[in-house]
């Protein structure tokens, strides 16, 4: 996730202070991982050095300074560029899944028992999803099912390789 | 050694139709209030898997256990009236009777098992109500969409109160939106009502609602609960 972009999105409201962005981004985007209160500053003198927010104050009241930032129109052209491109597709050409299977094909290991041993792990991180989404609001369940959708996908190659494995055997270790 | 506390188990079953076996060594064991996915490959032996655990067919060899008793040492009869007060049952096609109201539907477990239409139906309003579908009581099964209609299966098979309800793909024919919701719904009313429930699906995402699963591959098993 580009946080430059995202802290400049939420700019677009109204002016905040670095510790009210990294509050708002916390609670919307950073369930799992809140953003440091180092990281928030240092994107926000890059913003600043590059035109797209300014100082819009400094307030002191009688402790450290605090600046209060504004999105700048560059800053409204880069949010607008950023959110209609869109994201280059990954697809995981070289997972680790897949290099463990022929690794453990060619060194004559078992690769069902591995396969298995990594469709468990999925569904339990699945279950724990489940679980989240069904106890959370509907910005939890759309993270979640976002999360789920790519594990559901990897679990669907799992089984096909699980069905491939004899052929993919005399493939990789003839 | 089998599973402790398990209300329902399966052991070492074995199927066969014709020269081809469904099911080849299958153990399964489920609690009371547990929700279980039973998942595997088409073809894989788990609705053969599901059918045994429900008496409607009689394995080749193994047993089935429930509550204490096997399945194969009862009577056909036994075996039925078993079905109808303990277990409930959810299907991929609701499989609502047509000429049916959705709430004489709900209440039909309940009228064969010689409960009263009123209190039946009574009974089965509440239930309709737990899956957010009372205001389709008058309605029949032909009047009410896919996911509505499963709902009204899903309260059909909590109203007579069982001890164990069988899933087979209860969200196969909906779109991911409504096979949630009845998930959601089935797995909750379950839970609530201390209801094991044996949930047959292909899909992950269904099956994440379970609080475990057994696969089933070429007719064979694995249930982590078993210590073999």
């Amino acid at each position: 996730m580009s946080i430059g972009h995202t802290l400049l999105g939420l700019l677009e409201s109204g002016p905040r202070h670095g510790y009210d962005l990294k509050r708002a981004f916390d609670e919307k985007f950073g369930h799992d991982r809140p953003l440091h209160y180092g990281q928030v500053y240092a994107t926000m003198s890059r913003l600043l050095k590059n035109g797209l927010v300014e100082v819009d104050g400094v307030e002191t009241d009688g402790g450290p300074e605090r600046k209060r930032y504004a999105i700048t129109d560059a800053g409204i052209t880069d949010v607008a560029a950023w959110l209609a491109q869109p994201e280059k597709p990954e697809p995981y050409l070289q997972s680790t899944l897949y290099t463990k299977v022929v690794l453990a094909l060619l060194t004559g290991r078992d690769a069902a028992d591995l396969l298995d041993a990594q469709r468990s792990e999925h569904l339990r991180l699945m279950r724990i999803l489940t679980d989240r989404k069904r106890q959370g609001d509907l910005a939890d369940q759309l993270i979640c099912d976002h999360a789920l959708f790519h594990l559901e996908a990897d679990l669907r190659w799992l089984e096909l390789t699980s069905a491939r494995l004899g052929r993919l055997a005399e493939v990789v270790a003839p | 050694m089998t599973p402790a506390g398990s209300l329902l188990e399966a052991h070492d079953l074995r199927k066969t139709y014709g020269p081809t076996p469904a099911l080849d060594g299958a153990s399964f064991s489920v609690h009371p209030g547990e929700v279980v996915a039973v998942m595997g490959p088409s073809g894989s032996g788990k609705s053969t898997l599901l059918h045994c655990l429900a008496g409607i067919i009689t394995p080749d060899s193994g047993t089935v256990t429930y509550g204490g008793r096997e399945l194969s040492a009862m009577s056909d009869a036994e075996r039925s009236a078993l079905r109808r007060s303990d277990f409930g049952f959810v299907f991929q096609f609701g499989q609502l009777v047509p000429e049916l109201t959705c709430v004489e539907n709900v209440a039909l477990p309940l009228r064969l098992n010689g409960v009263k239409r009123k209190q039946a139906e009574r009974t089965a309003l509440e239930w309709m109500e737990r899956l957010e579908v009372e205001d389709l009581a008058a309605q029949r099964p032909g009047e009410v969409s896919g996911g509505q209609g499963q709902r009204v299966a899903v309260a059909r098979a909590l109203a007579p109160s069982p001890k164990v309800v069988f899933a087979d793909e209860p969200t196969g024919a909906l779109d991911s939106l409504n096979g949630e919701r009845v998930m959601e719904l089935l797995t909750e009313s379950a839970r609530t009502a201390g209801t094991a429930v044996v949930l047959v699906t292909h899909e992950a995402r269904v099956a994440a609602y379970a609080d475990r699963d057994v696969v089933v591959r070429d007719g064979r098993s694995r249930d982590p609960e078993y210590a073999v």
